[in-house]
């Protein structure tokens, strides 16, 4: 936690000083002064506003928004207030692509191998229908791995969302164990990844870097929410199978299609995955009716247990 | 004519230097150690990428070790305080044998669960971070309060044998002298002190009977508390405890073998000795096989379809030559020896208490591996090796140098104090020939 509040704080020093540095000097993307300075190109661009409204805007105003410094250890372990983030995986429309697995991986420099989502081909029993269920981290409401955490490594959001600190987690593998999904994996060894991204601060909402000895899993992209966009597997699957959102502004979405959570769970008789447990999962399913795709598996199918 | 017998007691019970064959044993224990300790070293270095642990098996034989451990160090409290607070004389010469396999096994215990961690330089994490709500606290708090009081357990008997010890200056050499002064030149034997210490050892005695069952109990909580088949079970304490009880009375009958050959300790370690300790075996093992008899008969009555799998595999799948190898050698053989009065001498009861140990150890490995390889959700999207769980050479390397290093401890004890209490002994015989 120390070393997250440190960097952070070095961070936003060194950026002030780069900003007093570059006061008076044109590059830099800061300052308001940068803008008066910039000589209008006459080329004009539309753009809509926040309040709806089309404006018009000269081309050579447009700055691209700087990358919002990460949050600290003390927020992102209370969460974004007032919201109880969702997920519901439509079954009807999976047909294993595997899009969400991969671009979570590449996103989170998961190790080889390892996955945080899987894509498992399921049947319940031999005359029941096989159909693909890919699973992230449920993030349960009565999450059993944070029960038996002992550091309190791993937490319960305001916001719903279960998360890890690598900096803290001694590794014990005790959340591995309870957690019924098998959502967890583990460093095995040191995480192979780039020298830049390896000697980055870890951020519980990044998840990254990924730490040798310490767990790791789904984190529902906090990071990528905070700015405002889906997490990485929503927006990658191209049928459109991940939908998230709020369940107090009772909407979720896939980026294309926007449903009002309740009605959909409703008219589509969403369900969690092993009620009878008592874990109460924020991830809901939609059973694989009026399928978009006929069941293919080159694999060997297991059956649910 | 008693002063001659006492003195005659203590020269035949005092500590004595390694001869040949301790030698060749300590040496042995060393290597099996120090290679040990290699395997760590690796460990530490690549992390716990050098065992077989992976995703779905993440404790292995580490975790086993750490059961079997705790297990075996709850007969401390069986021989020191059960029997002692019951008024049961025969165990007397036991207890200090009893104990310091409690105290070595329980320090081994703690060891191993660091050698388990993804992170042990975070071990403090425990300590500055730690949530009362984990059963991994609950284990930290109640497994060091037993290792205190089981040390507490063996010095207070040990005080007026460190006198003893202390008049020997010539025998001890140098470093004895020291170490046997420091730690007990303030005893005069007092009637005061006496009353002091048998108060303590009374107080200690009754407490560390629930500090015991905590231990036990909260280790097999580690498992009951999550959902998994094979560890979702109400039976799991007294499983645990009635089997931890049996695996250290199983030592207790290696260890008095042991010492009682390689000490020439006939007189004190008796056959009836063995034939009471075997009788006790026979009662542990039976109370232990009906808790087993609980924990498999009645799911595979219901045959749930979660456990099935599971079951399954113990019964007559993957895992079949071990379960049944455990359940034989741990309870079944041991009765069948131990049940008739011949299989009590020393030589059978010897054999049996290597029967129960070596079955236990097994059992522990059933208790903790097999589970994991059934989860809920069937294995996918990870390599094949992911799949299967064989330990590696480091791991093998390392949980045989935890046993190494327990057994050393013991042994080193030996050498340095008197194995049989030699105050409490001569009481014993005053007493018996008093009657």
């Amino acid at each position: 936690m120390k070393t997250n509040e440190n960097s952070r704080r070095e961070f936003l020093a060194t950026t002030l000083l780069a900003g007093a540095a570059f006061a008076g000097c044109s590059s830099n993307p800061f300052t308001p002064e940068e803008i008066t300075n910039t000589k209008p190109s006459g080329e004009m661009v539309k753009l809509l506003s926040v309040d709806g409204d089309i404006i018009e805007v000269d081309k050579a105003f447009l700055k691209p928004v700087p990358e919002m410094p990460p949050v600290l250890n003390a927020e992102a372990r209370v969460g974004i207030q007032g919201k109880k983030f969702a997920m519901v995986i439509d079954l009807s429309r999976c047909k294993s692509v595997k899009k969400c697995q991969s671009a979570c991986n590449h996103m989170h420099h998961i190790h080889p191998g390892q996955n945080w989502i899987k894509v498992y081909p399921m049947q319940e029993s031999e005359r029941t229908a096989p159909y693909w269920q890919p699973t992230t981290c449920m993030h349960c409401d009565e999450p059993p791995c944070v029960k038996v955490c002992p550091v309190d490594a791993t937490f319960k959001r305001k916001d719903g969302i279960v998360l890890i600190d690598s900096d803290r987690c001694v590794g014990c593998r005790f959340c591995m164990a309870a957690c019924p999904y098998s959502s967890r994996v583990f460093n095995w060894e040191e995480p192979k990844i780039e020298k830049e991204i390896a000697d980055q601060p870890y951020s519980c909402e990044t998840s990254i870097p990924q730490k040798k000895g310490t767990v790791g899993k789904c984190d529902f992209c906090p990071d990528m929410i905070r700015k405002g966009s889906l997490p990485h597997c929503v927006s990658a699957c191209p049928n459109g199978v991940f939908f998230f959102g709020d369940i107090l502004e009772d909407t979720v979405t896939n980026g294309s299609e926007t449903f009002r959570f309740s009605e959909l769970i409703k008219d589509k008789s969403g369900y969690r995955l092993m009620e009878d447990l008592g874990t109460k999962p924020s991830v809901y399913y939609l059973p694989p009716v009026n399928r978009n795709f006929p069941f293919e598996n080159s694999e060997p199918i297991e059956e649910k247990k | 004519m008693e002063k001659l017998a006492e003195n005659k007691i203590i020269e035949e019970l005092l500590p004595q230097k390694f001869g040949k064959q301790g030698q060749i044993w300590v040496i042995s224990l060393l290597i099996v150690f120090a290679f040990g300790f290699y395997a760590y070293c690796r460990q530490l270095y690549y992390g716990l990428e050098v065992t077989a642990l992976r995703d779905y098996v993440s404790w292995g034989i580490y975790i086993s070790n750490f059961v079997f451990f705790v297990a075996i160090s709850l007969v401390g409290s069986l021989i020191t305080a059960v029997l002692r607070l019951t008024n049961v004389h025969w165990s007397t010469p036991l207890t200090r044998i009893a104990e310091i396999i409690a105290v070595s096994a329980i320090a081994f215990a703690g060891l191993i669960i660091i050698v388990d961690m993804g992170r042990p330089d975070r071990f403090y994490n425990l300590f500055t971070h730690g949530r009362l709500q984990s059963p991994i606290i609950w284990d930290v708090i109640v497994i060091t309060t037993y290792l205190f009081i089981s040390l507490l357990l063996l010095y207070f008997p040990l005080l007026p044998d460190l006198k003893i010890l202390i008049g020997f200056k010539e025998r001890n050499g140098k470093w004895l002298q020291k170490l046997y002064e420091f730690l007990g030149s303030f005893w005069k034997n007092k009637p005061a002190q006496f009353k002091i210490t048998e108060k303590a050892v009374n107080i200690l005695s009754i407490t560390i009977i629930p500090v015991a069952f905590a231990i036990h109990t909260v280790t097999s909580w580690l498992f009951a508390t999550t959902y998994r088949p094979g560890w979702d079970s109400t039976n799991f304490g007294a499983y645990f405890i009635s089997g931890a009880f049996l695996v250290g009375a199983g030592g207790v009958l290696i260890a008095m073998y042991i010492f009682r050959t390689h000490y020439n300790l006939e007189k004190y370690i008796t056959n009836e000795h063995f034939d009471k300790m075997g009788k006790v075996v026979v009662l542990l093992a039976l109370i232990y096989l009906y808790f087993n008899i609980n924990e498999f008969l009645v799911p595979a009555f219901k045959m749930k379809k979660s456990e099935e799998e599971h079951l399954m595999g113990l019964f007559t799948g993957e895992f079949s030559p071990i379960f049944w190898f455990a359940i034989s050698a741990s309870m079944l053989v041991p009765i069948l020896i131990l049940i008739f009065k011949n299989g009590r001498k020393p030589k059978w009861a010897f054999t049996a208490g290597i029967l129960v140990v070596v079955g236990s150890w097994f059992k522990r490995f059933l208790i903790v591996t097999p589970t994991l390889l059934h989860p809920f959700l069937p294995m996918h999207d990870v390599p094949k090796s992911y799949m299967h769980y064989f330990p590696t050479w480091e791991e093998w390397a390392i949980a045989g140098g935890s046993l190494a290093g327990a057994l050393l401890v013991i042994t080193f004890f030996a050498r340095i104090f008197p194995i049989i209490p030699i105050h409490e002994t001569i009481i014993e015989i005053d007493n018996h020939e008093k009657l």
